[in-house]
């Protein structure tokens, strides 16, 4: 397999393959991890802040059985194994997107997988703001929304910053596996043109891309963070 | 007028229930600076945060201007909370923001526009002096300053009420005296009632004019700081006026004919002249010092000293009102505790 590499026959032939099919499939792989990224923080974040709210110390105590029931579908969710849901999720993918096969299509299982990760990210960043502050706004009268929008977030941004950054790598992992189940992208080159054709060096440079993409979003997430945080500024 | 009646509040812990307020019944009138002075795990925190009901009294009422603050909805008690507003040890800055929108938070959660609250927080800077600070983050200033920041953030909302829960601990002696400075200039200026918690004597005998001594959860002791301080009747008190051990104990010490004399000195210019020995020569009173503990602060003397004088009532009496006649300085006489 790794002989394949040093062999100037195996690249002349990937050469085309790279040439003529790589910028589409990154293409591809940015806007399915982007767009699955957006919406699984939408889902996931709001889930985050109210297990941190409606926790029975939280500023704003919700049901106990339903704390229990959102943390045993979000455990639940997390422990299937991503291939099983991407399958599982087959039904409901039919209906927002019209079909089960595709880049687009991939979006509802990515989604789906993301979401209970981000909540639990989303949930231990804002455990760590000082619930001095908390007490703080509370002591000037700031009711519960005004407590999150203006405390609570504001203060863990930083911390959200480099959470959403292991996010967005992590999805962009969970891209390349949909290449299985027909979605598109890096994943998909490098196991239809790559693995299935015994051309590894196609599948080698697919995945070489894909930890150059991931080098990338961690650097960029880890520099924002920093500059994001003016606890650092003394 | 802050009124707590019969507030008590237990708290229920996985190692069963632990009272922090036994039967607490206090009440501070407009404008005072009162302090609740107790050791650590008195319950001063939690009784400072049954006022604006951070903590909530498991029973007895809290009434501030004749409200019943336990009556209020939701909504009323945020309203009223900008009213009762509060400084901590911690400071408790948002680290996040500038000064400048540290101060503006409070108008911001009323509902202030921008602009007004970034002009309101200007000149609480200012009043504060760290108009300079403005654009600079919390984690660049000293504590003193951001101690400072926090005033003007709690003087934000035009409120009634400042409470000080240990404001001074976290800081220096030095910027400990600036920052009481400030708090007695603030109740001077704008007549704002103010409550101090804390477990230093000091910071009670510079700035308060009542205090409260709580203990183990309920109020030992309370009324005019100098009377407190120069007569403490419970244990409490006397444990904190008399830090190196009971006032009995020395009692024991000098025998039958002993009596004991607590010179307090807030800010007189006592140092330049040896007060203790011209009592001697002139008066021909001999007094042991049998504890001391004095401070120095621009050039003005604060502090206590407990005098041993052998002798009979009538020298003690002589001996009080030779010391008294010093400007600043009060005397008298410490009875030993009956149980």
């Amino acid at each position: 397999m790794f002989s394949e590499l040093f062999s100037s026959e195996a690249w002349a032939e990937a050469l085309p393959v790279i040439r003529g099919q790589f910028l589409l499939a990154t293409w591809e792989t940015l806007y399915v991890t982007i767009l699955s990224t957006f919406f699984a923080v939408l889902i996931g974040l709001p889930l985050g802040i109210i297990l941190v709210t409606g926790d029975e110390k939280g500023i704003h105590p919700l049901p106990k059985w339903l704390m229990k029931t959102l943390n045993v579908i979000i455990n639940l969710l997390r422990s299937i194994p991503f291939l099983i849901l991407m399958i599982l999720v087959f039904p409901l993918t039919r209906v927002i997107i019209g079909t089960t096969v595709g880049t687009t299509a991939t979006i509802v299982p990515l989604v789906i997988a993301a979401f209970p990760f981000i909540a639990r990210l989303a949930e231990t960043s804002l455990r760590e703001v000082n619930p001095n502050s908390i007490e703080m706004a509370q002591s000037l009268g700031a009711g519960t929304m005004q407590i999150i929008a203006k405390v609570m977030i504001p203060e863990s941004v930083p911390l959200l910053i480099s959470n959403a950054t292991t996010a967005i790598t992590t999805i962009l992992g969970y891209t390349a596996m949909s290449g299985i189940i027909g979605g598109g992208g890096l994943g998909k080159i490098a196991i239809n043109y790559g693995y299935y054709r015994y051309r590894y060096v196609i599948m080698f440079a697919a995945v070489i891309l894909l930890v150059i993409l991931v080098q990338i979003f961690q650097s960029v997430g880890n520099k924002l963070a920093l500059l994001s945080d003016k606890r650092l500024k003394a | 007028m802050i009124e707590l009646d019969h507030v008590c509040k237990t708290f229920t812990g996985s190692d069963g229930q632990v009272d922090a307020l036994k039967d607490v019944c206090l009440s501070v009138d407009d404008g005072d600076i009162y302090g609740i002075i107790g050791m650590s795990g008195a319950g001063k925190s939690t009784l400072v945060r049954t006022i604006n009901l951070l903590e909530k009294p498991t029973s007895g009422t809290v009434r501030v201007d004749g409200v019943d603050m336990l009556s209020l909805s939701p909504a009323q008690l945020r309203e009223k909370r900008r009213e009762i507003t509060m400084i901590f040890q911690s400071f408790n800055l948002l680290m996040q923001r500038t000064c400048l929108k540290n101060v503006c938070f409070p108008l911001e959660l009323a509902g202030m526009k921008p602009s007004q609250a970034k002009k309101k927080a200007l000149e609480l800077l200012d009043t504060v002096g760290l108009k300079d600070k403005a654009g600079a983050y919390p984690a660049q200033l000293s504590g003193g300053q951001q101690q400072r920041v926090a005033i003007a953030r709690a003087l934000a909302t035009d409120p009634k009420v400042l409470l000080c829960d240990e404001a001074t601990s976290a800081l220096d002696p030095g910027t400990t005296h600036s920052i009481l400075e400030l708090i007695r200039e603030i109740n001077a200026k704008l007549g704002i009632t103010v409550i101090v918690i804390t477990h230093q004597m000091s910071v009670v005998e510079s700035i308060c004019r009542h205090v409260a001594i709580l203990d183990q959860g309920s109020v030992a002791e309370a009324g005019e700081v100098s009377e407190v301080f120069s007569n403490p009747k419970s244990h409490a008190a006397r444990s904190l006026v008399f830090p190196e051990g009971d006032v009995d104990d020395l009692f024991r010490d000098g025998g039958p004919n002993e009596h004991l004399i607590r010179v307090v000195f807030d800010g007189s210019q006592a140092t330049s002249e040896p007060l203790i020995a011209h009592m001697a020569v002139e008066k021909g009173i001999e007094a042991s010092i049998a504890y001391a503990s004095m401070r120095e602060i621009s050039g003005k003397t604060y502090g206590s000293v407990l005098l041993g004088i052998a002798g009979t009532e009538e020298t003690v009496t002589e001996a009080i009102s030779y010391l008294t006649q010093k400007e600043n300085v009060t005397a008298r006489e410490v009875k030993p505790y009956v149980q």
